[in-house]
């Protein structure tokens, strides 16, 4: 299904980042996505089920979570974090910020796929822990 | 136990200083005033601490002692051509000026998270000038304030308690308006009086609509992002009949399609408000001192952030000279890191450059980026642990206290940036006798 | 143990002891000024044939504190061409009309200059100031807390209670390190919080009982129960507004019952900018004869220039509703700060422009009232940085002042119109170097009331500049190309006893102190009380976050200050 992707703050993220990247509450409050309940209806998903969140410039795969903040149809929002930023657009248009809001995306149910832990992720993602 | 008042909340802009903490074995056990972050961090801050400096050999970290490290560190900034200083948002001004210095005398490139949140707010400030005011000054007098793109109840907690809906100030006792502007129905805008959800990408659209309708020009089309034109003119009615408006903005309008022209659309809205009646703007500025970095960027070398010492003076240009342009390039060859987690915050391809590079990282905490690591210098948490001056988002400043004292021999990141630039000194000088 | 100087053989201009080109040699042990040193010991500099005056002394620059960095952050085309590089004595840096702070420590420099007073902080912002100044190398420097619109001000004011409000300013000026009281625009800053302006002497401020005129009599009265040692430092009403002249008129008049022993109880700051004549700007007139005349005959009054020149700059002042006016008359970007409780401030890019009618006159004004008011420890010389120009224009005004073939020059480029209107042709007055050494040093260090600065007699301090100017061979009439030169580069410039530039050359990065009142009034401690039981309810910050520490400052300077109460 095609939606737009928001990224912004929530109050676990801002709580938990306090109490370090890689505790286990940060994780479970930033690699999640907020969908709205039509959405998931129409993709045949539950509230908790994983999902598959790509652009042109990554994906990843995110715990879905019905959205308690109104109707939002056709718009996900992603807590920021290093989950959702392999999937974010980094073009700056030339003036130093990158789109972390408003990008274009994909999502598809991903019920057997995992959402990584933090060290994977990084692993997975970043050469230098590999050598 | 003991208890330490008056104390400012190394947290996020609003930077609240009524904090009462009680202290108890050097731990801060009860946090009175404080929201929910701010709990959050006087409480938890102690967690996954790195007490011992790190030094990446063969792809593992070993502990090693500060002097090894900061030796490392300097071989490792003097050796580079391009290196870039980034983060210094959570930190004091004090360690900041040491950090700019120390940009200089190694032709680096000095940047901080400003470039992530509000630097296209700064950019359109620099193209048609910003009316603001203290938080003070919309306390006592502003009958409306406007939240757009920013949710202050999750981002800024106290915002609206200390300084617009939930406060009264001298010639404001009634309850004021408030008009939240998003593309979501945020907790914010759950307290609000009108509510505009808007379609994403399209604010710059709305904005230009209101500033026509100000102007008492009639728009031709029916809806402007979602929302009927006879409702824009309901707004622009309202915050043209207001006394006093403050209109406060967060990174829903740097962050999406148009950045910086959006942020010159609702400065110029702002301004040609003041030709009706009073009009402010701010922008909800997110860690507790990105302001202050700002500040002294801007007095020591003209520029806010993004400031280049490559050839020797400041230069400035952001799409250029700032980190994610330059990691996207691959341009930078060493990176310092302070008070800031890039590798959890850039987008991955600019997160990849940077640990790519001989990196060194000063933070308190394992941070992603300090995993990512060649060199970790551990540092007190500032506010907490050690003292120093911090801005508040409309540009007050106020001091932050030492409250505990640090883990036995960790040092502040103000001494730390110190001694790197001494060492760095001291290596240029050496490498100028024999060369 | 700093080294011993000598300055042998210049001719020394020492207004404030009466010495007019002397030649003569000056000694300088630990700092100051001494009667010999041991001269086969000590460091020489052979000021044959030069001028060695006292260090320049600034009476109003904004150099310094929120409204400058606004300016700064305001304007990257400032910057661009006006880049410093990094030297092994020097930090980098960068602008032209707002430079970065180590750029104006150094330029100020060297032109000699040696103690610089910032004159416009927003009390709430103090720290910002003073951080900065901690950052402005090269002089020593002072900052003036605005008070014309503070509310505890105008409450005592409007109740009359003199002596209490003496004891809030006292407080206020300790716990900001501030060294003047500062009046802009009083009560029209106040009626800027709702976008409004008050337009005279007795208008009354919206939500306060009090008009203009009791604001500035009531803290005259302040200033001279608190022993000051500079008077109110006053921006007229109106500034910037055809026929404002009156007002400046009135407002010097307003104070005249409050002078004792000749002593002058008011500064008229950047007067240029509140002497005009006329109904609009196109019946603008020059109000300089009345505004001469006047201080001709009265010994209350002191004024700077705030004299134009012909460049590019960025206008900053306290006085947010002039610069609105601004905004709209020139359509240049607009940045705008109110600070609660205090005061506010207003920035705007502008260009003053030789063909323009106003810019033309308002360049003539600044230079009409310099030369006809006739004792230069009246009026002193300043641009009102960087409102009328950067200070770096200082040489230029120089030659202006000093040679009527260097206005004549300009007079020809200028506007028309302006050229018939000006008073300047039927003046032929010609400043002198003695002259030129009051009003760039003495007669704004005495106006301060800085006992150590502006002169050269035993124990002041050793801050001196000398100029490559040889006032016996050199006509400054015919040859003021070469005056103005020399005082753009000193030859040697001292700070504090040791030579920090020569011919435009820093040859050391040196700190300088912040100069501030300590002021000690009798019951005081009520008075704290009482503030910090109200304190809340004016600001949003506490109490105990609100005074600059002592040792925030880099170099601490205090000056301990007697009240009468």
């Amino acid at each position: 299904m095609k939606v737009i992707l928001v990224t912004g703050r929530t109050v676990k993220q801002g709580f938990w980042k306090e109490y370090g990247k890689f505790s286990k509450a940060y994780m479970e409050s930033v690699s999640v996505c907020y969908m709205d309940a039509r959405d998931m209806e129409r993709l045949g998903i539950k509230d908790g089920t994983n999902v598959q969140v790509s652009t042109k410039h990554g994906s990843t795969i995110l715990k879905a979570l019905k959205s308690t903040r109104g109707k939002h149809s056709g718009i996900i929002f992603v807590p920021y974090g290093p989950w959702i930023n392999g999937v974010v657009d980094p073009e700056t248009d030339s003036v130093g910020m990158p789109s972390f809001k408003g990008t274009q995306a994909e999502v598809e149910p991903a019920p057997e796929k995992p959402v990584l832990s933090l060290e994977e992720l990084l692993k997975k993602q970043f050469r230098k822990l590999n050598r | 136990m003991r208890t330490v008042k008056h104390v400012t909340c190394p947290v996020c802009g609003c930077l609240c200083d009524d904090l009462e903490l009680t202290i108890k074995d050097e731990k801060v056990v009860k946090v009175k005033n404080g929201c929910a972050l701010c709990k959050a961090k006087f409480l938890g801050y102690s967690k996954h601490r790195v007490l011992k400096p790190l030094v990446r050999k063969n792809g593992r970290f070993f502990e090693v002692s500060y002097e090894e490290a900061v030796s490392r560190a300097a071989e490792i900034l003097t050796e580079a051509n391009y290196p870039l200083l980034y983060g210094w948002s959570m930190t004091s001004c004090e360690a900041v000026s040491a950090g700019i210095e120390l940009a200089e005398e190694i032709g680096g490139v000095i940047d901080t998270t400003s470039t992530l949140c509000h630097g296209p707010s700064t950019l359109g400030i620099q193209d048609v000038g910003i009316s603001s005011a203290t938080l003070g000054q919309v306390r006592h007098r502003a009958d409306l304030i406007v939240y757009w793109g920013s949710n202050p109840l999750i981002a800024h907690p106290r915002h609206m308690e200390r300084y617009t809906i939930f406060r009264k100030g001298r010639f404001q006792k009634e309850k004021r308006k408030l008009i939240v502007v998003d593309v979501r129905k945020t907790e914010t805008a759950e307290t609000a009086d009108i509510f505009l959800q808007i379609k994403p990408n399209m604010d710059y659209e709305v904005l230009q609509a209101l500033r026509a309708l100000i102007r008492d020009q009639e728009l031709d089309v029916d809806e402007v992002a979602g929302i009927p034109t006879e409702r824009l003119e309901e707004i622009a009615d309202t915050m043209v009949e207001c006394r006093f408006g403050a209109l406060f903005f967060g990174s829903g309008l740097t962050m999406t399609r148009g950045k910086n022209r959006n942020i010159d659309a609702v400065l110029s809205l702002v301004s040609d408000l003041n030709k009706l009646t009073k009009f402010i703007a701010m922008p909800m500025r997110g860690h507790f001192n990105v302001t202050g970095a700002d500040m002294i960027l801007t007095w020591q070398t003209g520029y806010p952030y993004a400031v280049d010492f490559s050839l020797g003076y400041p230069r400035y240009n952001p799409g250029e000279t700032s980190a994610v342009d330059i990691l996207l390039r691959e341009e930078s060859d060493a990176a310092l890191v302070v008070a800031s987690d890039p590798v959890a915050s850039l987008p991955r391809k600019a997160a990849e450059h940077l640990a790519e590079n001989p990196l060194i990282v000063v933070d308190p905490h394992m941070s992603a980026t300090a995993r990512m690591a060649d060199v970790v210098l551990p540092s007190t948490f500032v506010g907490i642990e050690s003292g120093g001056t911090a801005y508040r988002m409309d540009h007050v400043p106020l001091p932050l206290k030492k409250i505990v004292e640090p883990p036995e021999g960790i040092l502040s990141d103000e001494e730390i940036l110190r001694i790197i630039l001494s060492e760095v000194k001291r290596k240029k000088a050496e490498q100028m006798e024999n060369p | 143990m700093k080294m011993e100087l000598i300055i042998r053989n210049g001719f020394v201009f020492d207004p404030i002891n009466g010495v007019k080109g002397e030649k003569m040699d000056i000694a300088v042990r630990d700092g100051k000024i001494v009667e010999r040193v041991n001269e086969r010991k000590a460091l020489e500099i052979d000021a044959s044939g030069m001028l060695v005056m006292p260090g320049g002394v600034d009476i109003h620059c904004h150099i310094a504190g929120s409204e400058v960095n606004a300016g700064r952050l305001l304007r990257p085309e400032d910057h661009f061409k006006y880049s410093e590089r990094k030297t092994a004595t020097t930090r980098s840096g960068s602008g032209h009309s707002v430079p970065s702070t180590f750029t104006t420590g150094y330029r100020y420099s060297r032109m000699g200059y040696t103690t610089i007073m910032n004159p416009a902080m927003p009390p709430l912002m103090a720290k910002h100031t003073h951080k900065e100044l901690n950052d402005t190398p090269m002089v020593d420097k002072g900052s003036f807390p605005l008070l014309g619109d503070w509310w505890f001000v105008l409450e005592h004011l409007s109740n009359g209670r003199i002596e209490e409000c003496a004891r809030y300013v006292a407080w206020l000026m300790t716990s900001t390190k501030g060294y003047a009281v500062k009046i802009v625009n009083p009560g029209g800053v106040e009626a800027w919080g709702f976008g409004h302006n008050v337009h005279s002497l007795d208008e009354q401020v919206p939500n306060f009982n009090i008009t203009p005129r009791e604001i500035i009599r009531g803290l005259c009265k302040v200033n001279k129960l608190l022993n000051l040692p500079h008077t109110i430092h006053v921006h007229t009403n109106n500034l910037g507004k055809p026929g404002n002249y009156t007002t400046t008129l009135e407002t010097m008049k307003c104070v005249e019952d409050l002078a004792a022993d000749d002593k002058p109880v008011i500064h008229i700051t950047h007067c240029q900018f509140s002497a005009f004549k006329g109904s609009d700007w196109k019946t603008l007139r020059s109000g300089a004869e009345e505004i001469a005349r006047y201080v001709n005959n009265h010994s209350h009054v002191t004024l700077d220039m705030g004299q134009v020149v012909f460049t590019d700059t960025t206008t900053m002042t306290a006085d947010a509703p002039f610069q609105y006016t601004l905004h709209e008359l020139t359509g240049s970007k607009w940045t705008n700060q109110d600070v609660e409780t205090e005061t506010s401030v207003g920035i705007v890019p502008f260009r003053y422009r030789r063909k323009s009618y106003v810019h033309a006159m308002q360049w003539s004004i600044g230079l009409e009232l310099a030369l006809l008011i006739k004792d230069p420890w009246k009026i002193f010389l300043t641009t009102d940085h960087p409102n009328a120009g950067p200070f770096t224009a200082y040489p230029r005004i120089i030659s202006w002042l000093m040679s009527r073939r260097a206005r004549e020059a300009t007079m020809k480029k200028i506007n028309r119109r302006a050229q018939s209107k000006s008073l300047l042709p039927s003046i032929t007055r010609e400043l002198d170097f003695y002259e030129i050494a009051v009003m760039t040093r003495a007669g704004q260090a005495k106006a301060l009331g800085l006992k150590d600065k502006g002169h050269l007699g035993v124990g002041a301090d050793a801050d001196i500049a000398v100029y490559k100017i040889n006032p016996e061979e050199l006509d400054p009439s015919r040859d003021y190309k070469i005056v103005r030169k020399a005082f753009r580069r000193a030859a040697y410039t001292v700070k504090g006893g040791e030579i920090v530039a020569r011919n435009g050359e820093i040859l050391k990065h040196v700190k300088g102190a912040t100069l501030w009142l300590k002021v000690k009034t009798s019951q005081q401690t009520k008075v704290n009380e009482d503030l910090k039981r109200r304190f809340r309810d004016y600001w949003t910050v506490e109490y105990e976050n609100y005074p600059v520490s002592e040792n925030s400052l880099d170099i601490s300077h205090p000056i301990n200050v007697e009240a009468k109460i």
